[in-house]
């Protein structure tokens, strides 16, 4: 079961005529695949990712209510924009997947299409975020405003910083799978950047709950 | 050596986090599967936008719902987009994931708790200072 294994042969003898779900439990004879290793030990930096967001919205949330005289979320957040937003990043998560499968299947036209598709969607992401901040900093609601704008820009600037990078991945993995095909490190490398991708979705289902959704209407 | 194509976990072995679950799945089938993650998501989205800004529910209530909703979105997400399952070949996937939702907790309670009470205690202090104090904090 461990992604590490240590030695002893206990389902060995009967690996050949081993089926179903205990079976899988007590076989423990061999390492764990490459792509298994790899997968595992990217989630736990994507753990660890999400327990350094954590501590941006534990400060937005001690901070949100410290506007020092200035401008609150419910002035300042339009949710037009917001639900638009989290519109692109869901459709971005399942063309991520979509891309995933096609991948698997070593089929070109879902693979590039889903990633051509989660490109320019985590583009229009982008775009809407920076018009967004470029907007508030114009009316004098910037970072250096009050506490909980500079909590605010710290915690969704931090998001889309991962987003444009993830975007920059992806790119990355549209042109290595061109280069060298469906090559198993290169499979491995799509794997971590699917991963990689449906965690900033998940970050963002907080962010809009956390930030947009209780700002505006408390 | 690794083969061309090491998608397939060797029996017995654990699952990749994102990786469909073992078995041959279909392409449709993975679609399928994306596309049910895909609704289920949107339709918790859409009901989050909706008590946001709705008077028909008592609007206390409506942060609680808020939180729930989100909660509820990130496991369908877990689900249906990491494949996060209860399956044996997934213990260590959800290992990791429960120490990391306990150390999230840890910051994110704890700290909404220490502050609060901070701020609970601060209280009596700025009313005995009284109008200086509170020109000190409208500056």
């Amino acid at each position: 079961m461990t992604a590490f294994q240590a030695g002893a042969d206990y389902g060995g003898g009967r690996r050949e005529e081993a089926r179903g779900p205990a079976a899988i439990v007590l076989d423990h004879s061999h390492p764990a695949s490459k792509r298994i290793i790899v997968g595992y030990g990217f989630w736990i930096f994507l753990l660890s990712d999400i327990i350094m967001f954590s501590a941006f919205f534990a400060t937005y949330a001690v901070l949100s209510g410290e506007t020092a005289g200035g401008p609150s979320g419910k002035d300042l957040f339009d949710l037009h924009n917001v639900a638009i937003e989290t519109g692109c990043l869901l459709l971005s998560s399942f063309t991520c997947g979509l891309a995933a499968i096609g991948a698997r299947a070593h089929n070109g036209p879902m693979y590039y299409g889903g990633m051509a598709a989660t490109c320019v969607l985590g583009l229009g992401f982008l775009a809407i975020e920076i018009h967004e901040f470029v907007g508030m900093i114009d009316q004098g609601a910037g970072p250096t405003r009050s506490a909980f704008l500079s909590a605010f820009f710290t915690l969704v600037g931090c998001h889309g910083v991962h987003v444009t990078l993830g975007t920059l991945w992806l790119l990355t993995m549209i042109a290595q799978v061109f280069a060298k095909g469906y090559r198993a490190d290169i499979l491995r490398r799509v794997l971590c950047f699917a991963l990689f991708w449906h965690t900033l979705d998940i970050i963002w289902v907080a962010i809009f709950t956390v930030v947009y959704l209780l700002g505006a209407g408390s | 050596m690794s083969s061309i194509d090491d998608y397939e976990p060797l029996r017995g072995a654990d699952h990749a986090p994102g990786d469909e679950p073992a078995g041959g799945r279909e392409v449709l089938e993975g679609v399928l599967g994306y596309l049910v993650g895909l609704a289920l998501a949107i339709l918790l989205t859409a009901v989050s936008f909706f008590l946001a800004g709705t008077w028909l529910v008592w609007r206390p209530s409506i942060p609680i719902a808020l939180v729930v909703l989100a909660i509820a979105q990130i496991g369908v997400h877990l689900v249906f987009f990491l494949h996060i399952t209860t399956g044996p070949d997934n213990v260590n996937n959800v290992l990791a994931l429960a120490f990391g939702v306990l150390i999230v907790m840890l910051i994110m309670v704890g700290s909404l708790w220490i502050m609060s009470n901070m701020n609970n205690n601060m209280t009596p202090m700025h009313m005995q200072m009284g109008q200086s104090a509170v020109w000190f904090m409208v500056a």
